[in-house]
This record gives C-alpha cells, structure tokens and sequence, in this order.
C-alpha cells in the first residue's frame, strides 16, 4: 500500500508544493495524510472562501457601526471607499439591553425558542406516528408512503405558495370552517393567527424528512428483539417503550439535532407565507435579522451580522449541551 | 405451540374485538386485527389527504384564468382552461429561467455531491489530524443563520468577478448542500464494510481507486439521496439568487416567479401555474430517487 500511496506522490497528481518552513513532524503527518487531505481539500477551499471568510468578515462587521449609507459601494462610476467605524461591542449591548431591545430582539428570541420547540415537538411525534403506521403490515402502504413524502418532493416555494392562497381571507381553510361553522381567523394578517398558521404550515413541510428517517430506524430494529419481548408477555406499549424507543435513539438524536438546526434557522416558510415586509410579529429571528440587512433603508449591516453571530452562539451552545446530555443518557442507559 | 393453534391467545383475542367463537387464524406479528386495521388505514388516508391536498389544489388554482380565481375556487370548475399555462410556456421568459435553473442546480448537483463524497469517505475511512473538527465544522456550517452571510457573501463574490455568473451561484449552492450530504454520505460509508476497501488495496489500487470503483458504486442509494437534497435545494432557492443574479437573462425560477407580483398587480393565477410547472422536473426525480430513500437517509442519520 505505502508502494502505491508513494508512486501516486512522485507523480504529482495532486500540485501541493510543501510550503517552506513546515517542521518534520507536518511534513511526515503530510506525507502519511496526503490522500486523506486531497480529498477533502476541495470542500475546505469552497467552504473555507464562501463560509469561513464571509463569517469572520460578518465577525468584523458586528464591531462597526456599517451600514449601507457608509459600506464600500459604488454610484455610477465612482467608487465610494467605506467609512465606518469601529465601535466594539456596541451593537451586542444595544440588541440585548438598549433601549427597546424587548421589541427587537428578546419577544423574537422568546417566539423562536417557542417555534422551535413547538414544531420540533410536531415533526417528531406526526412523523413517529406515521412511520409506526408505515411500518405495519398494510395493503397499499407503498401509495401511502408515496403520498405523505409528496410535501418534501414538491419545492419549498411552490407548496408555501399553495398554502398562502389556501390561508388568504376567502381561501380554501376559511372556505371550509366557514362551511363546518367554525371561527375564521385571518390567518395572514391576525398577529396570534399568523402565528399559527406558521407552525401549521411547516409542520407540514417538516413532517416527511423526520418520517422517513424514523421509518428507517424502525426498519433497522431487528425483529427478534420484538419476538422476544412478546415471549416475555410485553403488552404493545412495553414493547413501544422499550424495544422500539432505544432502538431508535441513534437515529432520533441525529434528526432532532438536525430538526432544531433547521427549524431555529428556518427561513424560507416564514419569508414567503408574508412576504417582504408582513407579520412583524410572527419574525423568527432569522428573519429579523434578514430584514434589518436587507428589508429598510438605510440597510442596517451591522446589527444584521450580530444578530447573526447571536444566532449562530445559541445554536452552538445548544448542540453543545446536547451532546453532552446525549453522552449522559447512553452512560446512564449502557 | 401445536396445541394452542386452534384458539386463540387470550392477548390477540383482547386486541382484535372479534367475538372469540369464531376461530381465529393466529396471525404472525406485525399483523392486526380488522377494527386496528382500519383505524390505521384511516389515519393514513387523512393524513395523505393532508399531504395531497395543497399540492393538489395549487395543480386546481391554476387551471382558473383570472388573478382572483383562487378566491372562488367554484367557479373554477366551469372554465377550467389551459390558458395560464398557455400564457407562462410562450409569453413570458419561462424558458429562459428554466434553462438557467436547471443548469444551475444539475452543475450544484454534480459537483456538490462529487466532493461531498470525497470528504465524507475521507472522513469515514481515513483517520487523520483534523478530522473531528472538520466533522465540527460541517455540523456549525449548517447551523449559519446563512441569510445574515449575505453581505460579507456578495462583496467576496464581487472580488472573484464570479458576481452575476452560474458559476458563482454553484459555488454559494454549494456552501449550502456540501455539509449536509457529506454528514448523509460518511454516515453511509460507515455502514460498508472496510473489509471491501481492503480488498482493494490488497489488488493494487490506490486509495482514489478504491473510493471511485469498488466504494462509490455501492453506495448508491447514500448517492441517490445527496443528489436529490442538492437538486432540491438548488432548484427552488430564493434569497441567493434573487440577489446574486442581476441581469434578467440569468434568473432563476424562484427569481422569475417574483416578476409575476412585483407589478402593481399580483397575477395569482400566472404564478399557480408556473409553480406547477417548477415543481413537475423535481417530482419526477424524486420518484426516481425514492426507493433508495429511506435506506439512504437512515444510514446517515444513524450514525451520529
């Protein structure tokens, strides 16, 4: 193997000159590595100028007062060089406690913690029970599982679409509470409604991912376990508990991660059920800080970044916790 | 057990709510009595009319011809008409957008899933210094609230010329669908067995070989999987190329639908049926993908 990885070195097939002054024990990690690094070289290049550097840059941004009066830009022909300041870290302080900061920034955060968990909750328990009900024995359930993935086959933005027509006043939902005699809320301009009608309709969207990937789960759970435990007298719900529940622990603590990640930054649903500039209220903070940036004049760069550093911090610090709660529960449970 | 078969168990007698004089069959497990069976086949059919039901009635929307049909949904019925569809195919720049985003999201595709791949078995296979972070890295890039990278996004897209160029929009696709499938690809490695790589070895080839002819070929289904995440994601996004794509030759779909609202009139109608039309390349793929789905998923999400 070493004859093979070192013929592949003399030839070159990969141009990577070691730089000058790298210490002997870099060069030999390098030497025994070098495949492992070609091959993940061009994700770190691409993520490396398109993520990492942009995000430091944003890091940077969060320190100054930038915004689009004063960033670098460009009128017709002359080139206006930027003019902010730094200001350390004013725009932290002023998001978390000047004055406002309730309205801003902490009835969003308060409404994202509450989305997140609430469609995270949705997502798990509809997309558990309808896996458990694909996984029986049922005439048809190829259709069926044809069907319910449909609202991940279709695009985002089309079904979002769909929806805001349906929710409108006079549309399709309205149109069938008012023939069953039910209250019709307006789903698109009542703040408490909007809010609804954003948890409804991404658990719609989000149901299918976390289906399929329990339904996998529930697939890898080898049947003897069950056959044993129905041996030992285990009714349906013991065997729920404790069969099918921790043979679904490895691929449940991936989606919910997952889950919260992209729940917590979801950004497409809410954008396009209200478009630009509607539902103040119903704004994750994703959003917010999307339309601090981009949605007013003067655009506001700085405390757009910040808000996303903040986001980005929450995130981290949940995963990070979670993992570790994750590290506890396998301890505790062998 | 030969002496039980012919009664049932008092267990299976409890759940099937059929008067036990009639003998019942022993059924094998997984197997439930009438009354569970169409509860069950109820709550699956709600639930698939739930999920059937806007797609559908988009489909419905745009068979109407007026901007307001969508209010009166009835009406629709006594003038169904292809004539959005007429108006959308030929009148506008649909063509042209289509074009665009299918190249965009094919090239995403390809070279999203390529080089996702080759990470995800490196990390898989190969233990070397930087591979937990860069398992770290790849989870934080998805965490990146990546609405707010814009800004810095653009002004580094403006440097490298690649403003306003597939090529630049391919790369930003690229940031987003990359962390994901190589999470859902190495997961998918994990599963194959080394014993195979080393057989590999053992014949002579080198470490790319082995990855490109015994290894990539078996994970198809992980493959499958990946390339329908990135096609869909490419396809369908918004916020990048709405502000990447500056010159009207080069937008997208999801740009192109925008021109149908931002006259002083939204033309609902135009809209329901270019949405259609966006979403029928997507379906077909995904029921081309969807056998491998959930094996595909699974293995990558299993492994954590």
């Amino acid at each position: 193997m070493s004859v093979a990885v070192q013929g592949a070195t003399g030839q070159g097939s990969r141009q990577r000159d070691p730089r000058p002054g790298l210490m002997e024990r870099l060069k030999r990690s390098y030497a025994k590595h070098w495949y492992a690094y070609a091959m993940i070289a061009p994700v770190v290049l691409v993520l490396g100028v398109l993520v990492l550097y942009p995000l430091a840059e944003g890091l940077w941004l969060t320190l100054t007062d930038a915004n689009s009066l004063n960033a670098a830009r460009k009128i017709g022909v002359n080139e206006i060089p930027a003019s902010y300041h730094f200001v350390g870290l004013d725009n932290y302080a002023d998001i978390l406690w000047g004055p406002g900061s309730y309205d801003r920034f902490w009835s969003h955060f308060v409404w994202t913690i509450s989305w997140t968990a609430l469609c995270v909750g949705l997502h798990y328990t509809i997309g558990l029970g309808l896996a458990l009900l694909l996984n029986q024995k049922l005439r048809g359930r190829a259709v069926y599982r044809m069907l319910l993935i449909l609202p991940w086959a279709v695009p985002t933005f089309v079904t979002v679409f769909s929806w805001r027509l349906m929710l409108a006043d006079g549309g399709a939902v309205n149109g069938l509470l008012s023939a069953l005699h039910l209250p019709e809320p307006g789903w698109l301009d009542d703040p408490l409604a909007q809010k609804a009608a954003a948890v409804l309709v991404n658990t719609w969207v989000g149901v299918p991912f976390m289906m399929i990937s329990l339904l996998g789960g529930l697939q890898s759970i080898p049947a003897e376990l069950y056959e044993a435990a129905e041996m030992d007298g285990a009714t349906a719900w013991q065997r729920f508990r404790h069969v099918t529940l921790p043979g679904l622990r490895t691929v449940s603590s991936t989606v919910v991660l997952l889950g919260v990640i992209w729940t917590f930054n979801q950004f497409a649903v809410i954008f396009l059920l209200f478009g630009a500039n509607g539902a103040p209220d119903a704004q994750l903070l994703v959003t917010w800080a999307y339309r601090l940036g981009f949605g007013q004049q003067p655009r506001d760069y700085a405390q757009s970044a910040a808000y996303g550093v903040i986001l980005l911090s929450i995130l981290i610090v949940f995963t990070g916790f979670y993992r570790r709660w994750l590290a506890r529960n396998e301890r505790a449970n062998g | 057990m030969s002496t039980t078969t012919d009664r049932p168990t008092p267990r299976a007698a409890a759940r099937t709510a059929v008067p036990a004089a009639r003998p019942a069959k022993v059924r094998g497990r997984g197997e439930s009595g009438p009354l569970a069976k169409t509860l069950m086949h109820g709550a699956l059919i709600l639930a698939s009319l739930v999920a059937l039901f806007p797609v559908a009635w988009i489909l419905y929307v745009s068979l109407g011809p007026d901007k307001t049909d969508y209010l009166h949904p009835g009406e629709i019925l006594d003038k169904i008409t292809f004539s959005n569809y007429r108006t959308v195919l030929f009148d506008t720049d649909f063509m042209s957008w289509f074009g665009n985003a299918f190249l965009v999201s094919g090239v995403t595709t390809v070279f999203g899933v390529m080089i996702a791949a080759s990470t995800g078995y490196a990390v898989s296979r190969m233990r070397f210094p930087g591979h937990k972070p860069l398992m770290w890295s790849l989870l934080v890039t998805q965490m990146f609230p990546i609405a707010v990278l814009i800004v810095p996004m653009y002004t580094i897209l403006s440097r490298l010329g690649l403003l306003d160029s597939y090529l630049g929009l391919i790369l930003v696709y690229s940031t987003t669908t990359v962390p994901y499938c190589g999470w859902l690809l190495k997961g998918y490695f994990d599963t194959i067995p080394v014993e195979i790589d080393e057989a590999g070895r053992v014949d002579g080839l080198s470490p790319f070989g082995t990855f490109w002819r015994l290894v990539l070929p078996l994970a198809r289904p992980g493959l499958a999987v990946a390339a329908f995440y990135s096609f869909l994601t490419a396809w369908a996004e918004v916020a990048f190329a709405s502000t990447f794509m500056l010159s009207s030759d080069k937008y997208t779909l999801a740009v192109g639908l925008q021109t149908f609202v931002s006259e002083h009139d939204a033309q609902w109608n135009l809209m329901a049926a270019t949405a259609v039309l966006i979403a029928i390349p997507s379906s077909v793929l995904f029921y081309l993908v969807q056998r491998h789905l959930v094996t595909g998923l699974t293995a990558g999400a299993s492994k954590s």
